[in-house]
């Protein structure tokens, strides 16, 4: 998932006896996984996390578009530069979905952008990194994209209808990117030279702990957690799916034949899972604060974007009103 | 020049034209003025690249010298590229883009129907399949002359400076060489689509509000021939980095 330390501005979890008429029954209905839809009342406070949630998400889709975007030119052959290309596409597909889903709850996608462009909002901290071989992506594709799912599926049940049934298309396509990020580190590590051997440890070296941040803080400093899990927006904990991640990315990961920059990582026969060592949570609010490698270059760009198309789009409206004009006469 | 020489050439010239273009709007990745551009653009490249593969993979099998697609597009130097001079000018703005794109998907699309005649039946193939992806780029490159052309002043005056700028290049559309006109005359290639390219411009500057300039006249330039802009060589440069830079690499 692309939405980190998501505000739900709750002080606490109010207990059914303490809800209003009208909360007590949007509740139920939440536990009774029945599935909230645009005109069905809710909570404000649901409403404007679902915003900040499936905004942020939409943002890291198109912001992710550029650490790519970084390579497209330089894709090393057709078939991988058609690949990279589809993938980009899939992404901004995605933000596009995912801005219409937050759309239903009565946000505007310029304003939401503008307020990305402002600081105000956040995209994911993965994509403040920046991409530095060609490696990376395929590092991109499976461990980013990899995260991402395991973030993701839980929310394909998502109490948000809209939500929750864009997640089920966006989940289809990232497997495929997931395994398709994967078949580019094992071409390079089965058939490539020992350049490209270790341009790929080395992009796994430098995506590997970024992409267990992207689960977002642990449980135990994780505020918001609690409210959004009992509004079914979440299902898991923080530490659950990275776990889950982990687990899961550890015999990939062997069998590449790599290794992973974490000499505390290893299976636990006790537990059934792998041990790994500690996060640096400092880089990680670092990241989230703004004082990253390349967030600052990610908004100039998208800003650029935007700014420097207001003409073709305001070419476009106004196009289209004569054009309603002359079919009107 | 015999027959399968001239044709070797021939694809070439469609394959660089397809991959300079594509390359092209690569570099409108997370640059384009609305999401919805950004995916139109990355749209008409893949199916640009996708076309370029077929006419590579087939100009590699006449070749019969060990080389592939990947050989093709990646390995040769500006002065063995042999794509037309408009796909390699720079992205510029919108507009830009736009007249550059329009220019080419008239030509494109006049080229293409005429292939689907062509004796040689993998030609004829190749460009149908083509030719529907064409059809729609057409279209839309000819939607956003009539959006730019009669949308606001800025963007009228952007699209009449982008068509002064890239008009000059147009002669490659219009005039045929020597090899063109053999492939024509065996029935292979599309031969000269000159007159039905100019009519169609004509047809669309007129709504647009462009006036249309005089026929562009030949210059020392020719694309075709691997006489090309100073572009050419720098967008190469980026884009066949990696097999350049690691000759042995398996990617």
């Amino acid at each position: 998932m692309y939405a980190q330390q998501v505000d739900t501005g709750s002080k606490g979890l109010k207990s059914l006896d303490d809800m209003s008429p009208e909360e007590r029954h949007f509740q139920e209905k939440v536990d009774a996984e029945v599935r909230i839809e645009p005109k069905n009342w809710m909570p404000d406070g649901y409403r404007k996390t679902l915003i900040r949630q499936i905004s942020q998400h939409a943002h890291s889709e198109i912001v992710g578009m550029l650490p790519e975007g970084n390579w497209l030119t330089r894709a090393p052959s057709l078939k991988r530069k058609l690949q990279l290309m589809a993938k980009i596409q899939d992404e901004a597909g995605h933000g596009l979905y995912l801005y219409s889903a937050m759309e239903t709850l009565g946000a505007d996608r310029d304003e939401e952008i503008e307020k990305l462009h402002r600081g105000e909002v956040k995209f994911s901290s993965i994509f403040t990194y920046p991409t530095l071989s060609w490696a990376d992506m395929g590092a991109i594709g499976w461990l980013v994209d990899g995260a991402a799912i395991v973030n993701q599926v839980p929310l394909q049940r998502c109490s948000y209808g809209p939500y929750a049934r864009a997640m089920i298309r966006v989940c289809k396509e990232e497997s495929f990117h997931q395994r398709q990020g994967y078949e580019i580190l094992l071409t390079m590590m089965r058939e490539g030279t020992d350049e490209q051997k270790e341009m790929v440890q080395d992009a796994i070296n430098r995506f590997w702990w970024p992409s267990l941040m992207m689960f977002g803080p642990s449980d135990t400093n994780s505020p918001n957690s609690a409210q959004s899990m009992a509004w079914k927006i979440k299902r898991h904990s923080n530490d659950e799916l990275r776990q889950r991640f982990l687990d899961q990315t550890v015999p990939q990961l062997e069998f590449l034949g790599c290794t992973a920059p974490d000499p505390d990582l290893k299976w636990n026969e006790e537990t059934g899972h792998y041990d790994f060592g500690e996060i640096n949570w400092q880089e990680f609010f670092d990241v989230l604060k703004g004082h990253s490698p390349c967030g600052i270059e990610r908004i100039q760009q998208r800003k650029k974007a935007i700014d420097d198309g207001q003409w073709v789009r305001d070419a476009a409206v106004a196009y289209a009103e004569k054009q309603k004009a002359n079919d009107a006469a | 020049m015999k027959n399968d020489q001239a044709l070797i050439e021939y694809l070439l010239r469609l394959a660089d034209t397809d991959m300079v273009l594509a390359q092209r709007f690569c570099e409108w990745c997370g640059n384009a003025p609305a999401l919805e551009e950004e995916m139109a653009m990355l749209n008409a490249g893949l199916d640009l690249i996708g076309q370029a593969r077929n006419w590579y993979d087939y100009a590699a099998e006449l070749l019969d010298d060990g080389r592939d697609a990947d050989h093709l597009a990646f390995r040769r130097n500006e002065r063995e590229y042999r794509n037309l001079l408009i796909a390699e000018q720079p992205r510029g703005d919108y507009a830009v883009t736009t007249v550059k794109q329009f220019f080419f998907d008239v030509w494109h699309h006049l080229v293409l129907t005429r292939l689907t005649e062509s004796s040689d039946e993998r030609i004829a193939g190749i460009a149908a399949k083509a030719l529907k992806e064409v059809t729609y780029h057409r279209r839309r490159s000819t939607e956003w002359m009539l959006r730019l052309g009669q949308g606001t002043d800025e963007s009228h005056r952007r699209l009449a400076d982008a068509v002064e700028n890239l008009w000059r290049f147009t002669y490659e559309l219009a005039d045929t060489d020597d090899v063109e006109d053999q492939l024509a005359e065996a029935g292979i290639g599309a031969g000269n689509v000159g007159d039905a390219w100019r009519a169609e411009v004509a047809r669309v500057f007129a709504e647009a509000g462009l006036e249309l300039p005089e026929p562009a006249r030949h210059f020392y330039m020719d694309g075709k021939n691997g006489k090309h802009t100073e572009h050419l060589g720098f967008l190469l440069a980026e884009m066949q980095y990696l097999p350049r830079a690691y000759p042995d690499a398996t990617w």
